[in-house]
């Protein structure tokens, strides 16, 4: 009690010092009025301002009452100089409020454990070792008969669970025409007992519903999908919905906090592993495997027990791979299976952001370090300013500490202005940057919350930087010698040269900036003109499913009634868009020899859709509309580069291992175009007729595929409501899934590059800014300083080019001495965002001569008005001002 | 007999004493209650008695209140705590330890 009153008396104000000098008062008053004489009442009561001040000490907490009257003092010098602090607090809320946008999204994608029963036992299991395509790769995929081994072989030590990748899925809650799209996810039924996740309406999973295949087609809801899609019907439990041929039943909403284990992507609905088509496939792996460990056991022991079984899993399944180059089938076979922890879940964007937003929180850290060290050269500035201010409180016995405190009650201030502005920065920005990571079928969705965790690092962060840019400032002012001082003759030359050290250490960071925002800005330049081999412009693709699948033959006709619509150019059908994300691969085998080479890539393509993508044919021919798969194929030159040496492959055969070993006669060359990928050499690939034929000669159906079309003018999705309508009407059970333009899935692929060369010109601007400020600051600090020596050279004759060098070169070197170090830096940082840069160089002279000639052309701007300011020096005036 | 001020310690003492027996009194009236309760030996100084009073609010052992009087004065009236009785039992037992210490030496010397 005691502790607080004394607190809550500090922020009185001078009511305390009233009450009591009142109570004094009444005090005299009375021995007065009990018949004493006033002067000699006066006289016995002793020194009022004494006594006062006994009393003070004693209702008032000491040290807090010198900090708030240090506070109040420190605010009011902020508002004299109100233009300098507002820079001040701008530039480091600024900082801040990127520091936590950064920290906000790193946190939420990367580091926040998942909110579920004890996050740091939960591992899960990845597959380390070269990919089919013959890259490192590290892959979470699993089958599900390998996963029920697995869960029999450590059910001791640990519980495994399965949960599929999110994918956004057509449903339907009422009829087939009201398609919509959600996340759903596969998860073992055990999943929310093991997590702790608890029903907020009806019931969740339970592992009786994940018994037999196809057995239970019940659905839980996540609750963010309750709110957002159905407004938190109360009503929801055994509403329908029909996915595919299967109708789930809604029996329940999941916890509001668990939105699934992927950070990046909110689940909408779970459903039961067994019903997904493909559990009992041994060959198909679509799901992660989650392990919680059980108390006391530890991941090694678990892998060393899935380990074996997942090496007899692997072999097992070798021997039916037929066709597979032997290098291949070895590289398989020697993959590794790793147990890693999952606390924060398991996702592809923490893999593709990873890196880059790491980078990011480098560069954001380098603009707070920047704005630091011109706070720091400010305060060092105006310390010296108020150097006979200092020198006076230690005459009249202020303690260093009371000084430093003094000093430090300033920094805090501003530190914790610019926190409030950096908070309120990152509240709106945050969700901005998140939102921007949007390829259009798979949209960043984040839960960002402003919760302790954010707050205790804005706090941290507003410490942290006060204690970097004040602490330094606050002990040397703290230091300082009445004597001298008074005397107004202080050395202000070591002043100067931490000024000038700091100046060197931002140019070095700015120079860091502006580099890596070079090669960002390139990388996405490179990526977003690099030719694909197709012409985009004015192609959509329909991408539509048919229930149940459908003969080709009849997608073939609903492709051609699409062509009598109005602007249409140009018709196709394909299996899958290119760059859609979607890849088909196969080993091939030429000249009757062994399979050989990297994994292939296979696309079925209908007569024209070469003319339609306006890919070029270089020799042969296109498909007829009598070619049918198997028999016939067209390759690009990768393919015949691997294959054939750069020879005519027209009239040539291969074998793939794909259809169960099939031979196809090649009747096309056409020119290299991107398939999944627009970074690196484009790969082999292999055309096949879309239409198909089985072992039986009858026409193959097919539940999904894309029509292709090319549209003259512009807005070709204008065309879009009449596309679903044709479509719709030609056949039953065809039904259109999304229409996107080529265009957009071209952009998709630089969607990360595009981030980064934005956010990085972004803060690139900021450092040059500060930097920019900072100089000119020490410049005419510096300036202010030697008034008086280059008043006398200029009495003595010495020429304005003489003085201009004298004001600035020391600035000058600091800044070419920065340079070197972040030209240093520059090529050690290239090593970590190599992952991040495409075809630029480190090394190439454009990466180093463009931040380099920024930077110069800032410093001039920057010491303009120092060089001027020192010619103007009319030495009369000044020699007798002093 | 001259008056003694110096109250060796003994004033938190008093002053609880009299606020547990006459609740609701101001500075003034303390300072006298201690003067005429003693016979006249024994005075609190002001520059004594006001800081202990303050001292003894901040610790919670008494509490204060402004009132205007009927003399159309304002006045701060104290008058003790739960805590304030607690301490005053310590006080007191403390101070007969220590007065029977010292009689008992007084005694035998």
């Amino acid at each position: 009690m005691s502790i607080w009153s004394r607190v809550a008396n500090v922020f009185r104000g001078g009511r305390t010092g009233r009450e009591i000098d009142e109570e004094f008062a009444a005090h005299i008053q009375e021995a007065i009025d009990a018949g004493r004489d006033p002067e000699e009442a006066r006289r016995a009561f002793g020194s009022l301002l004494r006594q006062r001040e006994s009393s003070l000490d004693i209702r008032v907490l000491g040290w807090l009452d010198s900090l708030r009257a240090d506070v109040v003092f420190g605010w009011r010098l902020l508002w004299n100089a109100k233009a300098t602090s507002a820079v001040s607090i701008l530039s480091l809320g600024l900082a801040i409020g990127s520091c936590m946008s950064a920290f906000r999204i790193i946190d939420a994608l990367l580091l926040r454990p998942l909110p579920i029963r004890q996050p740091e036992r939960l591992y899960a299991i990845f597959r380390k070792g070269i990919g089919p395509d013959g890259k490192p790769r590290t892959t979470p995929s699993s089958e599900y008969p390998l996963y029920r081994q697995m869960r029999a072989a450590v059910e001791n030590q640990a519980d495994l669970i399965a949960i599929s990748y999110a994918a956004r899925r057509d449903l339907t809650y009422s009829s087939d025409e009201e398609t919509e799209k959600a996340y759903i996810q596969y998860v073992s039924g055990s999943m929310f007992d093991r997590f702790g996740v608890r029903p907020a309406l009806g019931r969740v999973l339970t592992e009786n519903d994940d018994r037999k295949p196809g057995a239970h087609p019940v659905a839980v809801l996540s609750y963010d999908y309750w709110a957002r899609r159905f407004g938190k019907d109360p009503n929801m439990l055994r509403r329908r919905f029909r996915m595919v041929a299967v109708e789930y039943e809604v029996i329940g909403v999941a916890d509001r906090t668990f939105t699934g284990t992927e950070p990046g992507t909110i689940t909408e609905i779970f459903l039961p592993t067994m019903m997904n088509e493909a559990v009992n496939q041994p060959n198909s792996a679509w799901f992660r495997t989650f392990v919680q460990l059980k108390p006391g056991v530890s991941a090694t022991q678990v892998r060393d027990g899935l380990s074996p079984v997942f090496h007899a899993y692997q072999e097992e399944m070798a021997k039916g791979f037929k066709g597979w180059p032997k290098e291949r089938l070895q590289q398989l076979l020697s993959n590794q299976l790793v147990v890693e922890p999952a606390a924060a879940g398991v996702s592809g964007l923490q893999k593709e952001y990873g890196v880059a937003l790491a980078a990011l929180g480098v560069l954001v850290t380098l603009i707070l370090l920047i704005a630091c060290a011109n706070l720091a050269n400010l305060m060092m500035a105006q310390a010296s300013a108020r150097a006979r201010e200092m020198a006076l409180r230690v005459a009249i016995g202020a303690g260093r500490w009371r000084l430093i405190q003094l000093m430090l009650a300033e920094s805090g201030l501003i530190a914790f202005s610019g926190a409030a502005l950096g908070v309120v920065f990152a509240w709106w920005s945050a969700p901005l940057v998140v939102s921007m990571i949007n390829p259009s079928d798979h949209p960043m969705r984040l839960v960002l919350p402003a919760d302790l965790r954010v707050l205790g690092f804005a706090a941290a962060l507003a410490v942290g930087v006060t204690i970097l840019f004040g602490l330094g400032p606050a002990v040397r002012a703290s230091a300082v010698k009445p004597v001298s001082a008074l005397k107004g003759g202080s050395g202000p030359r070591s002043r100067r040269r931490t000024m000038h050290v700091l100046i060197a250490a931002q140019v070095a960071f700015c120079f860091l900036v502006l580099f890596d925002t070079g090669l960002f800005t390139a990388t996405f330049d490179r990526l977003s003109n690099q030719p694909t081999g197709f012409a985009a412009d004015g192609v959509i693709n329909v991408i539509t499913g048919a229930r149940p699948p459908q003969s080709k033959l009849l997608w073939q006709q609903v492709a051609q009634q699409l062509r009598s619509l109005p602007r249409v150019e140009a018709v196709a059908l394909a299996g899958f868009p290119p760059l859609s994300g979607s890849m088909e691969g196969g080993f091939v085998a030429v000249n009757g020899g062994q399979p050989a080479g990297a994994l292939v890539r296979f696309s079925s393509v209908s007569p024209s859709w070469f003319d339609t993508m306006k890919i070029p044919m270089v020799s042969g021919r296109d498909f007829g509309e009598s070619d049918a798969s198997p028999g016939v194929a067209i390759v690009n030159q990768s393919f015949a580069n691997a294959y054939f040496n750069g020879e005519s492959p027209i009239g040539r055969s291969f074998e793939t291992n794909r259809d169960h070993g099939m031979r196809c006669r090649i009747v096309g060359l056409v020119r290299d175009s991107c398939y999944e990928d627009v970074r690196g050499p484009i790969p082999p690939v292999v055309y096949l007729p879309f239409r198909s034929v089985d072992a039986n000669g009858q026409i193959r159906t097919t539940g999904g595929a894309a029509f292709v079309l090319r549209i003259s003018g512009s807005n070709p999705l204008a065309l879009a409501p009449a596309l679903r309508r044709e479509i719709t009407r030609a056949g039953p059970g065809f039904l259109v899934s999304r229409i996107v333009r080529q265009t957009e899935l071209v952009e998709q692929q630089t969607i990360r590059e595009r981030l980064l060369a934005m956010l990085a010109s972004f803060f690139a601007i900021v450092a040059l800014l500060l930097a920019g400020i900072g100089l000119y600051g020490v410049l005419d600090y510096s300036l202010l300083q030697r008034r008086r020596e280059l008043g006398i050279r200029i009495a003595i004759g010495a020429p304005a080019r003489d003085i201009v060098r004298r004001a600035t070169v020391d600035g000058l070197a600091m800044v070419l001495a920065g340079a070197v170090i972040g030209l240093a830096l520059a090529l050690f940082s290239m090593r970590y965002i190599e992952s991040l840069v495409y075809e630029v160089k480190a090394t190439d002279p454009a990466s180093l001569i463009f931040p380099a000639l920024i930077l110069f052309a800032a410093t001039l701007l920057a010491s303009v008005p120092a060089a001027i300011g020192a010619v103007r020096i009319d030495p009369v005036e000044m020699l007798r001002a002093e | 007999m001259p008056k003694v001020d110096s109250l060796q310690g003994s004033l938190d003492l008093l002053v609880l004493k009299i606020l547990s027996r006459r609740p609701r009194l101001h500075g003034y009236a303390i300072m006298t209650a201690i003067q005429s309760m003693s016979g006249e030996v024994l005075r609190a100084e002001e520059g004594s008695l006001y800081p202990a009073l303050h001292r003894m609010e901040e610790a919670g052992w008494i509490r204060a209140e402004w009132i205007t009087t009927e003399a159309g004065r304002r006045a701060r009236l104290y008058e003790i705590t739960k805590a304030g009785r607690k301490q005053l039992d310590v006080e007191e037992s403390r101070w007969r330890a220590v007065t029977s210490a010292v009689n008992r030496v007084l005694r035998m010397a």
